[in-house]
């Protein structure tokens, strides 16, 4: 279990992840009961009978997984799981820049996988707020030391608007 | 050139202390070998055949004399003497310790220098023209634009790992020396209208995969260049390849694309990005520019040069004209025969840094041809200028020419080459070890790369080298006809390979069916592209026994 980070502490995770095993498809998997994050094809699949029967709706992405297949979606989720299967496969920073820059969505955006220390402050400037941080790491320094190890940056992102040129006095 | 100041002080020095974190932690086993390689690459540290190689960035080939003499503390105090200037502005050392590079970052951020980015999957060094800012044929000057591409690329949050590394050059003059045709992305300044903007050139590179760039705008206001850069670099994160590493570069998306696909995925994200926050401002630009203000030049007018042969030779070869009169700009060749192409040893450094505080306003440049120039020296100061460098062992008068040959480390020292390179290039130098000869043959670029990755970058030479790997043995291809500049091409391959000891032989044939065949006036370039490639094909392979009469002659042996 990967330990979950959020609002600057370990938090407990109320979510699980729907798994597809080899005999199960999207189309006749048993959606079971509480907080659960989708895998994309369930949702596409299931998406009405989903909507219909919960509060709260999670959604996973994959790194070849298209924001703009989901887009239209926004208004009914609570969280996006964005996956790093591995930790140096980028995708994931610009599916998260774009749901939260272009597509203005305002939910929970956590980072799941392989995800470790020295990424994490890139994580958060591009718009996640939530990490399952990799089980057997330190957390505790990673709330210490992962998320600011630089005190500003140059370009715009999604925690800063404006890059650092228009922001000077 | 470019003095840091608050953000560019502090993001350096707190890069130091990260970086110093992440080596404890790993030292500690708390980062994997895996968890820890892609952060000491984007640090410029590799782990080589003998020991650590780390690669120091010189953005766009500025340096000052103080920057220089902290490289030669650092070659003396934490490497062998000496450091090797690459083919994009960058030194490497060969031979420092893990332990030490959080210290040698320590002492880069003194002089406000860093290691960041100079390797990984992320964007690299922005390298140009090394005249820029003085050459007489300059439209406008790249660097303030490329400072600024400097800051933008310095850990920007979505492009930290991209499907490969990620390489952009900018050319402010005519004539391209920045090598924008084979780059991830090229950027030719230019006034149109009397705007500003670039062409923007994307998918060229060198490498395994050797693929001239492609137009993918023609006019780009220069106001709009990070966003635009942002909407390609963004194009290239989500869809370029990652299941193969060969075939992950930009170059190869564009060509699966097609560039009219690609130029209009480019154009389809750049509406979303266009006038936005990241949109250049005047008042930025005028900050940056500002540091690049020419010098206090004196007004001197051009002078009458000493007739001294020798020193005639060295002007004709390492100066290049100046836009303001009575100066010129001065290249130290690091091409001596005999040397490491690119090596510098500390004493030189420190000689070189004390020339340009006495004859160069205290700057210096490094060339991509692994050179450095000194840009701004008064042409009656060249006399002494040449005595000096002469004494240094920086005054071979060989740039442009045979032996100014451009070449990677290779396998000496490089744990991805197939093959030696710099023994090949010392040998060439020896046997056209005469001057006179040297001259008489003229301008001609001979580039050599130990492997397909090409950082010799031999696909642009007139002739070039590559080093393959046949059944555990050594080989050499070779190609003509390769070229840089506005009209840049890749060189064809003229046959079989050759053993290292038959390079001298093949080279000097190459070179007397030029001196053979050549009109007036004509440069080896010229020959080759009016007789074409067979008749030094027939030449060099001429006699050559092949295929089961080569085994038969082995067998004999």
């Amino acid at each position: 279990m990967a330990q979950l980070i959020k609002n600057g502490a370990v938090a407990v995770d109320s979510w699980k992840t729907l798994e597809i095993n080899e005999a199960d498809t999207a189309e006749s998997i048993a959606l079971p009961a509480g907080d659960i994050i989708f895998p994309l094809a369930v949702w596409q699949a299931r998406k009405a009978e989903i909507i219909a029967a919960r509060q709260r709706i999670g959604l996973l992405l994959q790194p070849e997984d298209r924001v703009e297949d989901i887009a239209d979606d926004l208004a009914s989720v609570a969280v996006i799981a964005i996956n790093f299967p591995k930790f140096v496969d980028g995708r994931g920073y610009s599916t998260a820049a774009l749901l939260r820059q272009r597509y203005g969505y305002a939910g929970e955006l956590r980072a799941v996988g392989n995800v470790l220390h020295d990424q994490l402050f890139f994580m958060k400037r591009v718009g996640f707020d939530s990490y399952a941080f990799t089980d057997g790491k330190n957390a505790a320094y990673a709330l210490e030391a992962g998320f600011r190890p630089f005190s500003d940056a140059y370009q715009a992102a999604t925690d800063e608007s404006q890059p650092h040129f228009r922001r000077r006095a | 050139m470019y003095k840091y100041d608050a953000i560019d002080r502090q993001l350096v020095n707190e890069r130091v202390e990260q970086f110093r974190d992440q080596v404890r932690r790993w030292k500690s086993g708390k980062l994997s070998n895996d968890e820890f390689r892609p952060l000491r690459l984007q640090n410029g540290l590799y782990v080589q055949r003998h020991a650590p190689m780390f690669r120091i960035a010189v953005p766009y080939g500025m340096l000052n004399s103080t920057q220089l003499r902290k490289l030669a503390f650092l070659a003396r105090t934490y490497d062998r003497g000496y450091g090797h200037f690459t083919t994009r502005h960058n030194l490497q050392l060969n031979w420092p310790k893990i332990e030490d590079v959080p210290d040698m970052l320590a002492h880069l951020a003194e002089v406000e220098m860093h290691a960041i980015q100079t390797s990984g999957n992320c964007i690299r060094n922005v390298t140009t023209d090394q005249f820029a800012g003085v050459a007489a044929d300059e439209i406008i000057d790249p660097r303030p634009l490329a400072e600024i591409l400097r800051q933008w690329s310095t850990f920007h949050p979505e492009f930290a790992f991209l499907p490969r590394k990620f390489k952009i050059a900018i050319s402010g003059t005519r004539e391209d020396r920045a090598v924008t045709w084979f780059h991830d992305i090229g950027l030719h300044l230019k006034e149109v209208d009397g705007q500003v903007g670039f062409t923007v050139i994307v998918g060229g590179g060198l490498g395994r995969t050797p693929i001239r760039g492609q137009i993918v705008r023609e006019f780009l206001p220069w106001q709009d260049i990070l966003t635009y850069s942002e909407a390609i670099l963004r194009v290239y994160n989500r869809f370029g390849r990652r299941d193969n590493a060969y075939k992950a570069r930009i170059k190869i998306l564009v060509q699966a694309l097609g560039v009219e696909e690609f130029a209009k995925q480019v154009e389809a994200e750049w509406v979303h990005l266009k006038d936005g926050p990241a949109t250049l401002t005047q008042a930025e630009y005028d900050r940056v520019a500002a540091h690049f203000a020419a010098p206090a030049y004196e007004p001197v007018g051009d002078v009458a040069l000493p007739d001294e042969k020798a020193f005639r030779k060295w002007v004709d070869r390492n100066t290049h004209p100046h836009k303001v009169a009575g100066y010129a700009a001065v290249t130290l060749s690091l091409k001596p025969h005999g040397i490491a192409p690119g090596d510098i040893t500390s004493e030189q450094m420190e000689t070189v840094a004390d020339l340009a505080d006495r004859y160069s306003f205290g700057e210096l440049r490094i060339s991509h041809e692994q050179n450095i120039i000194l840009a701004d020296v008064k042409q009656s100061d060249l006399y002494e200028v040449w005595q000096q460098t002469k004494a240094a062992g920086l005054a071979t008068p060989n740039i442009g020419l045979l032996t100014g040959i451009i070449c990677c480390p290779g396998g000496d020292f490089c744990d991805l080459a197939n093959a030696k390179s710099i023994p090949i290039a010392t040998a060439i130098q020896q046997r056209f070890d005469d001057l006179d000869y040297l001259f008489d043959i003229g301008e001609i670029d001979l580039n050599i790369s130990g492997c397909m990755n090409a950082c010799g970058h031999h696909h642009v030479g007139h002739i070039g080298v590559l080093g393959v790997d046949k059944n555990d043995a050594e080989f050499y291809q070779v190609t003509l006809g390769g070229r840089q500049g506005n009209d840049a091409k890749l060189g064809k391959v003229i046959g079989p390979s050759f053993s290292a000891e038959e390079m001298p032989d093949v080279v000097d044939k190459i070179i007397k069916v030029y001196i053979e065949s050549r009109h007036a006036d004509e440069r080896f370039l010229d020959t080759l592209d009016r007789i074409g490639i067979d008749p030094f094909k027939n030449r060099v392979y001429e006699g050559r026994a092949h295929g089961k009469a080569k085994v038969a002659q082995k067998e004999a042996a």
